[in-house]
């Protein structure tokens, strides 16, 4: 397996491209990340340190990892939106030694040291490499508390990208989805290893100043959620864009969305993919239909980089290179079954020789490209004193793809209808001091009961 | 004002405010993205809506069209 970091892929490609990465109010050339540092020299002290990935921005977090890529044994990479208690946990499962911030404050309670990412500063060209590789580090949410933490090489991240053909005119890219998740990353990697510009934007920036930066640097391939796309054909602004590629991936990909982005975008190539953070990228859909062909389904050789797919138990099973290596401080977990696969854990049903994706199993529920573990948010609700127990449900949602229902069950106590209101608000009050927005109940319902079964659980079946 | 119209604008600003989420005027041009709520208010109000009205015309109709102003929204409820 080659041993490269992802400078080299940058300096062999950054000589025909000579791309930069953008954001709000600052645009790095790739060759001054290069040629610089925008850890003020710090890399001698962050050499085969486990390192988390803290920036507020996407900005300051992509250039951490051009950076340290190589260098550190650990990129620990920090979503956005984590809470205190997430941080904490992931610092100490995955033995972070150092944080990588840029200003903010980073509440994270730990101790340790912490370094600066700013602008790219010119910097001695002494650069020891790690004589590992670097691991890759991405976090899940688990059912309940701490989030799972998946490891890749960026081998296993960059599986999935061939080579742009041969005169294939110039590409910039845009990314709706932060390159901290998964489908994001595979963007910001895409556009790295080409040295193509990468378009990012920042939290509370206006659509429409995203799209007009995205004009201005003449972006031709953008990646998004399903979500992230309708929410781009309901603003008048869509035609400001004049896309080559469109792709979707993190969430099931409906016949509205992919109708609409067709009608919408005549010239663009529409490709949806299946990807997870523990699967990788598995396989790209081109024919612009809903779910994929049958013929998808083999037991290829993944020796020769081909994606073994299968479906067992009704759920989709991949085995490839590109899948993650293992969970980090969970030896209980396994990410692979005896033959190699990786459950997705998304049901797959076959019709007139093409699989639909009918959602997750374990009731595990999408949000727009976000995972909520009902217990989770059960546990919340449970936690306010009328509320003898709950049950969390997903809803199919046409804006979404899914919101949550909360069916409620309260203790006895007759309650005129009026306070029905007032009883909702506080529950959401509950749930929206401790649960991040997406995982909040969209509707609550309260009913006389919920049905268990034998073992003491509930029932679970959806409706 | 329609029946349909006033229960979409009391939806539209009960989820503003569940959300903390400062609403500017209610007209039918106002672009849906610059009324100060985000996809997942928009999310909960066709539920929400769709528990009180019976409809949801985003994912009853055959030819989805996304909705740009709140009057785009509000017809697309009153022809549904």
């Amino acid at each position: 397996m080659p041993d490269f970091c992802l400078r080299d892929i940058l300096i062999a490609s950054e000589a025909e491209a000579a791309g930069s990465l953008q954001s709000t109010g600052a645009a790095f050339a790739y060759r001054d990340l290069l040629t610089g540092t925008c850890l003020a020299g710090a890399r001698k002290e962050l050499h085969g340190k486990s390192v988390l990935i803290a920036p507020k921005s996407q900005l300051a977090s992509a250039t951490a990892l051009i950076e340290l890529d190589g260098i550190a044994s650990r990129l620990v990479i920090c979503p956005p939106d984590f809470t205190p208690f997430l941080l904490s946990s992931v610092i100490k499962q995955a033995e972070v030694d150092a944080v990588v911030y840029d200003g903010g404050s980073v509440d994270d309670g730990s101790g340790l040291p912490h370094y600066f990412c700013g602008q790219p500063a010119p910097a001695d060209a002494d650069r020891q490499s790690f004589a590992g590789k670097t691991e890759w580090v991405l976090p899940t949410s688990g059912t309940t508390g701490p989030p799972k933490l998946v490891a890749h090489t960026l081998t296993h991240l960059l599986g999935a990208i061939q080579k742009p053909p041969a005169r294939e005119p110039r590409v910039s890219w845009a990314t709706f989805y932060d390159i901290r998740r998964f489908g994001g990353m595979q963007i910001f990697l895409r556009a790295v290893s080409g040295s193509h510009t990468l378009v990012i934007s920042e939290p509370d920036e206006p659509q429409v100043d995203f799209l007009r930066r995205c004009q201005a640097a003449g972006v031709t391939h953008m990646s998004g959620t399903p979500s992230h796309w309708r929410r781009l054909l309901m603003s008048p602004h869509a035609n400001l864009l004049s896309l080559r590629y469109i792709r979707l991936s993190g969430e099931i990909a409906d016949r509205a969305i992919l109708e609409s982005l067709r009608a919408t975008y005549p010239e663009a190539r529409i490709v949806h993919a299946f990807a997870s953070t523990e699967a990788g990228v598995a396989f790209e859909v081109t024919d612009e239909q809903e779910g994929f062909p049958a013929s998808f389904i083999n037991e290829n050789d993944q020796e020769n980089d081909q994606v073994g797919l299968r479906v067992e138990d009704g759920s989709l099973r991949v085995r490839s290179r590109r899948t993650a290596l293992r969970y980090i401080g969970r030896g209980d977990l396994k990410l692979h079954d005896e033959d190699g696969f990786v459950d997705t854990d998304d049901l797959i049903e076959l019709q007139n020789n093409r699989y639909y994706f009918k959602g997750r199993r374990a009731g595990v529920i999408n949000i727009g490209g976000l995972k909520v573990h009902p217990e989770e948010v059960e546990s919340v609700i449970n936690l306010h004193p009328r509320v003898s127990m709950s049950l969390v449900r997903a809803r199919r949602n046409p804006i979404m793809g899914n919101i949550i229902t909360a069916y409620v069950v309260l203790d006895g106590k007759l309650q005129p209808i009026q306070a029905d209101a007032v009883l909702k608000s506080e529950i959401l009050a509950v749930c929206g001091e401790r649960l991040e927005r997406h995982k909040i109940p969209a509707v609550i319902d309260f009913v006389a009961s919920l049905d268990v079964l034998g073992s003491g659980k509930l029932a679970r079946n959806h409706a | 004002m329609s029946e349909i119209r006033t229960t979409v604008i009391s939806q539209f600003k009960r989820v503003a405010e569940e959300q903390n989420k400062k609403l500017t005027r209610l007209d039918d041009d106002l672009v849906l993205f610059e009324s100060g709520l985000d996809s997942l208010c928009f999310a909960i109000i066709v539920a929400r809506l769709e528990d009180e009205l019976g409809k949801d015309p985003f994912t009853a109709s055959e030819d989805v069209q996304f909705p740009v102003t709140l009057g785009d929204f509000i017809r697309q409820y009153e022809h549904a």
